[in-house]
């Protein structure tokens, strides 16, 4: 039964982590750009809901209608102002400059917020749910649910919406898709809010789960990387999967291993995949 | 080739006597500036002439700080834990590119980045080795006063820094500087033209290792403490890349004048600003990456008596 109850943690986890990987994915399949940003998005996010549950009493949950808008305007303006300058350059430039804006942004929210960590707790708590031997906790679980479900709006946009269509063009094929009438520039910007969204919505719901602290941005993404070789670069249902295999990987290596092995795990996991399978394990051309 | 030589030995020569000249605060910064030095002129090899984005310096650094200081641990010399340092990068950096130089563009800099996260948490698990997240002290040189040993430590980083630029020298006018450059221009049709692509990439990056790894062991004992997230910070790849785009990539002198210019940045903003050195750091970073990608040196042709030419 403990087997059972490592399988569902990792499950819940999966599922957050799945909704950080889905915009980082969709931001490096469609630009080509590596957004080092992303973590730090993450962890604004996690402030945001902090500050908004402390100072206004509006619950983490909600905080996400907030956060969205926002952020997607954040990383529009990002992507329009200063990544679309370098967009053509070789890999080793955009990674850089993204890197140079992380280092701005972390040191901004480290000024800002200080270093120590901070733990969002709701009351009342929520307690736990049962199901015979399986414990969750229902904070835990309900963010978990929420953030497949903003993955699952995201996947919904792309496949059906006609901006949707025309980011899928774009990934496809950047050179016809101009051809067709799609305007480049601005699908590369709403893409970038759209992964800049994404952070910042997975910010409350970590938040409610993990303390928030300014130095945890590169581990979210380290995660974000993993799972995108694992899923498969720029494809939502791949990061979904890829999200759920990775939680499921970490609770089991935890166990067997010992936690402080959890990371070493997951980038020799994402090194043995780049090297047997360099397109993920659902990878392919188009993102549906 | 020659006049490279000449112009390099003399500088050699005119930063040999700077021990004699300043106080311990500047001979601090030559040190730390000639290690810059190797870190840039190392990645130069794998970054600038292959043209392959690789993050692995902090990797190499943090390898070569803890073989160092382990192996003086457990009694070697310290001259002889150096070379044992640089061996153990070149040997790890040798079988490390067999792995990941077949992967290319984001792939290739992403699992080289994870790299040195990855030896940080088993160094940082290995705690009866490595002395884990305590960190680890060294022997303090029987060399007597503190002046006496900052001048040494500056001799020491400034032999690496030679042996660096000497082998920079070397690859550039031999045949592999010359495949290398083929790779960077375009590697498939290297490879179709009798260019033995793989094995010239693992040795630009067991060259872009070795002199890291003997730079860290030397930064272990000249700090004489060293711990995981000091010496396998991420930081030292992005500034090894950062000093070299500052220079001009590829050339031969460019990652050296990055490394100075670099250097005089950082102290000036470490100074000024200390809440918020990291954030002006980026900021510089960005407006490099934005209006200089070419490096410094490209400055040079656009001066108005260049564009005659």
């Amino acid at each position: 039964m403990l087997y059972l109850q490592i399988l569902v943690n990792g499950l819940v986890l999966g599922g957050l982590y799945a909704c950080i990987a889905s915009g980082f994915s969709l931001v490096w399949g469609v630009l080509n750009v590596i957004n080092i940003l992303h973590g730090s998005f993450i962890v604004l996010g996690g402030y945001l809901a902090f500050y908004a549950y402390a100072l206004l009493g509006i619950h983490p949950f909600l905080s996400i209608l907030i956060a969205a808008p926002l952020f997607f305007a954040f990383g529009y303006a990002m992507q329009r102002t200063l990544i679309n300058r370098m967009i053509a350059a070789p890999v080793l430039l955009t990674l850089t400059l993204t890197f140079g804006l992380d280092l701005v942004l972390s040191n901004a929210m480290l000024a800002a917020f200080t270093a120590d960590f901070k733990k969002l707790i709701v009351e009342p708590p929520l307690g736990v749910v049962a199901l015979g031997t399986v414990v969750v906790p229902v904070d835990r679980l309900l963010a978990t649910l929420l953030a497949l479900g903003l993955t699952g709006l995201l996947y919904l946009l792309l496949s059906r919406s006609s901006i949707g269509r025309a980011i899928v063009a774009v990934r496809m094929d950047r050179e016809a898709a101009a051809l067709m009438g799609v305007k480049v520039k601005s699908v590369y910007a709403i893409t970038f809010g759209l992964g800049a969204l994404m952070a910042g919505a997975a910010g409350p719901l970590l938040a409610m789960i993990f303390p928030i602290s300014p130095l945890s941005g590169p581990v979210y993404l380290g995660k974000a990387f993993v799972i995108c070789v694992l899923g498969g670069l720029g494809s939502v249902p791949g990061a979904m999967i890829g999200g759920l295999a990775l939680g499921v990987v970490e609770s089991f290596g935890s166990l067997w291993f010992g936690p402080e092995h959890a990371t070493t795990l997951s980038f020799v996991l994402l090194i043995a995949i780049l090297l047997v399978r360099p397109e993920g394990l659902l990878g392919r051309k188009g993102y549906s | 080739m020659r006049k490279d030589a000449l112009i390099a030995v003399a500088l050699c020569a005119l930063v040999g006597l700077f021990p004699y000249a300043v106080e311990a605060y500047w001979l601090r910064l030559g040190t730390t500036m000639l290690m810059y030095g190797v870190l840039a002129m190392s990645w130069n090899f794998i970054g600038g002439m292959a043209g392959y984005p690789s993050f692995a310096v902090a990797a190499f650094f943090g390898l070569g700080a803890y073989t160092g200081a382990v192996a003086q641990k457990f009694g070697v010399p310290m001259g002889l834990a150096w070379g044992l340092a640089g061996l153990c990068a070149l040997v790890f950096a040798g079988l490390l590119g067999m792995a990941l130089l077949r992967l290319r563009g984001h792939y290739f800099a992403i699992a080289s980045l994870v790299v040195a996260e990855v030896l940080r948490e088993l160094v940082n698990s290995a705690t009866d080795l490595t002395g884990g997240g305590m960190g680890l002290n060294l022997p303090v040189p029987a060399a007597s006063s503190i002046d006496a040993q900052a001048t040494f430590f500056f001799y020491a980083m400034l032999g690496v820094a030679a042996a660096t630029f000497a082998a920079s020298l070397l690859t550039a006018n031999s045949k592999l500087g010359f495949g290398l450059r083929c790779i960077q221009q375009n590697e498939s049709a290297a490879d179709m033209l009798g260019v033995n692509t793989t094995w010239y990439k693992v040795c630009a990056f067991m060259l872009s290792g070795v002199f890291v790894g003997v730079a860290g062991a030397v930064y272990a004992s000249w700090v004489n403490y060293i711990e995981p997230p000091d010496v396998f910070d991420v930081l030292y790849s992005v500034k090894a890349i950062v000093m070299v785009l500052l220079g001009g990539v590829g050339s031969l002198f460019g990652p050296l004048l990055g490394a100075a210019v670099f250097l005089s940045l950082e102290e000036l903003v470490w100074r000024k600003f200390l809440d918020v050195h990291t954030g002006v750091l980026g900021l510089l970073i960005v407006l490099l990456v934005m209006f200089l990608p070419k490096g410094l040196l490209s400055l040079s042709q656009r001066l108005p008596w260049a564009r005659k030419r």
